[in-house]
């Protein structure tokens, strides 16, 4: 390899960016839109449901029952419903996502030591949206059964009651999504927008024809390819920095752990990219098909990284995809230090998986690359 | 025509599947001259060239170019020639002279960069239009910055794929009066064309037709084998002709 040479090729390509602004903003502005977008859109905890109660009981107990499914955070009573079927028609036309009904003998039963039964009807046809709502009905029952078995049977048992469990949510004790998003989207943003601007940027010197000038000169293929990526990897630092800004000013997400650790892993990361967009140039001759072939990655970066949905949900195959994909391992780094403040000791083997990518893709894509026109 | 032979080719092939697009062709070309590949459009002209230039692998025979082999040290070809390939393949989005700059890093010129760019930009007529892009250059004014990068380090031979294809007859006239500047300098000057009138501006050529050598030698040489009065356009045609 030779300095000179690789340095025209890295100063030409920071020319070229220079003297295409246009995409030089889409650059910029994709990720801020993106996060901004995802950070505000992107709630997996599912708040308020909007509810109708038919209480046939109108006591202050079948009132304080609601009051209390009510504080739960998870519904909001929006009417009252005049019947059994009406409170199911409101569930039906999508005017109510949930309805409580309390028997009449609602009260009279709880006095007289009979079981009174009440149902919540639960939207459950999006399964994410409604368990929270779901779990936390059934919280509010047993809470409730808890304090009537201990009525009937006298205050003294209330100190011994046999398990006492106490979940203690950590790193993310509000449990808000977005706080668990940010981060994710900063590995989902980086991993698409680089692989394809240097996928892109590789074909369109094949299509436009300075490939075939270039591959004449002495030029050897790393040069080319490094070249390539240098001014790619700038761009990815800025992205990153960012997001990671706008997420820890707008959407409060902490930096737990060592930033110099995140950004050196990052390199790793952005290279294992580039490297993929320099691969993907590869396949095809013209600008569309490294288009089409980009997608065959982007689609899976976002629906099996672990970016959208858990990757312990899914089944083998689609893990072993995932497993694929420098994104996966990235994730998980990133969420780690930022979320939850632990560093290279307990991360290595991601960080050791993302470089890994970074060489093997990098490798890979020039070996595939010819200085022939065959 | 004398001198150190600059390119032998002995019975260079090349075939795409069933098709031989150049077909056991046989030359030497001496230092300075300036010389003609002709042939209608898909003759192998520009296939000839590629592999002279070490961008294609021969599937036989085989050729040496200012004294290294192309089939075995195509780096070592591409580091002593020139080329201009056929389409426009600078950059249109960098002025002339960062096109010309960039290609005396890759070249590997160091300190003679400068003088090299001030030589390549006097003897190209392109003194005063270093700042201009060269997306906005006129169809000869590119011809001219694509022959500056390609003999920005000082090759002894220069290839030319079609270099006047598309561009207006003055441009053209004075493309062609750079062309035998070279040459009297010493460069060889290699250079394909389909247009049968510029024939006569070689010191020699040959005529190739489905891959194969039908004339070879100064175009006078040409016009006394094949013939009788007529002129080389007259005598292209004709063997064109009889091959179909």
């Amino acid at each position: 390899m030779n300095r000179a040479r690789l340095g025209s090729m890295i100063r030409k390509e920071f020319v070229q960016m220079r003297r295409d602004p246009g995409t030089l903003r889409i650059v910029l502005a994709v990720p801020v839109l993106q996060l901004l977008l995802f950070g505000y859109a992107i709630r997996t905890d599912v708040r308020n449901l909007p509810t109708v109660v038919f209480d046939q009981s109108q006591t202050q107990e079948s009132r304080e029952f609601v009051q209390r499914l009510v504080a739960t955070g998870n519904f909001e009573v929006h009417g009252a419903a005049s019947s059994y079927r009406a409170a199911l028609a409101a569930v039906d036309r999508g005017a109510a996502r949930a309805a409580f009904v309390l028997p009449p003998d609602y009260a009279r039963d709880l006095k007289r030591g009979r079981t009174a039964a009440v149902q919540v009807l639960v939207d459950a046809s999006d399964p994410t949206a409604s368990s929270s709502a779901i779990a936390a009905a059934q919280l509010v029952g047993q809470t409730i059964n808890v304090e009537q078995v201990q009525r009937r049977a006298g205050v003294a048992l209330a100190s011994q009651l046999p398990i006492d469990v106490r979940v203690r949510p950590l790193y993310n004790p509000a449990l808000k999504s977005n706080v668990f998003v940010v981060p994710g989207i900063i590995g989902m943003i980086l991993s698409n927008v680089l692989i394809m601007l240097t996928a892109m940027s590789l074909v369109r010197e094949r299509e436009t024809g300075t490939l075939e000038q270039l591959i004449v000169t002495p030029l050897a293929r790393t040069e080319i390819m490094l070249g390539k990526i240098t001014p790619y990897v700038l761009v990815g630092y800025v992205q990153m920095t960012t997001v990671l800004l706008l997420g820890h000013f707008v959407f409060g997400v902490p930096v737990r752990g060592p930033l110099v650790t995140l950004y050196a892993a990052s390199l790793l990361f952005i290279v294992a990219n580039l490297g993929m967009g320099l691969f993907i140039s590869t396949l095809g001759r013209t600008q569309q098909q490294v288009v089409q072939s980009a997608v065959f990655i982007m689609l899976p970066n976002v629906l099996l990284s672990g970016f959208m949905f858990p990757r312990e949900a899914m089944p083998f195959a689609a893990r072993a995809f995932g497993a694929l994909l420098p994104l996966t391992y990235y994730l998980q780094l990133i969420r780690g230090i930022v979320l939850k403040g632990v560093g290279l000791r307990e991360l290595w083997p991601q960080a050791a998986a993302l470089a890994a990518f970074a060489l093997g893709f990098f490798w890979f894509a020039t070996q595939r690359f010819h200085k022939t026109l065959e | 025509m004398t001198g150190p032979v600059v390119v032998a080719v002995q019975g260079l092939s090349k075939s795409f599947g069933p098709l031989r697009a150049v077909d056991d062709v046989s030359f030497e070309i001496v230092q300075g001259e300036v010389f003609g590949f002709l042939g209608p459009n898909g003759s192998g002209k520009t296939t000839a060239i590629r592999m002279l230039c070490g961008l294609m692998t021969p599937t036989a025979g085989g050729a040496q170019v200012a004294g290294a082999d192309v089939a075995r040290e195509p780096d070592a070809v591409k580091a002593r020639i020139g080329y201009m390939s056929q389409s426009f393949g600078l950059y249109r989005d960098l002025t002339v002279d960062e096109n010309l700059g960039f290609y005396s890093g890759v070249y590997g010129l160091g300190t003679a960069q400068r003088e090299r760019m001030a030589w390549a930009k006097q003897a190209m007529r392109l003194t005063e239009l270093g700042g201009r892009l060269a997306g906005v250059l006129s169809g000869g004014q590119r011809q001219r910055l694509a022959l500056a990068c390609a003999m920005i380090h000082g090759p002894r031979v220069v290839f030319l794929d079609e270099p006047t294809a598309g561009v207006d007859p003055a441009a053209r006239r004075l493309f062609w009066s750079i062309i035998h500047e070279r040459a009297n300098e010493g460069v060889t000057m290699i250079v394909t064309t389909h247009y049968m009138d510029e024939a006569e501006r070689f010191d020699r050529l040959v005529f190739l037709s489905r891959g194969r050598v039908k004339a070879l030698g100064t175009p006078a040489e040409v016009k006394r084998q094949f013939g009788g009065g007529m002129s080389l356009e007259d005598v292209f045609i004709a063997i064109q002709e009889s091959e179909t």
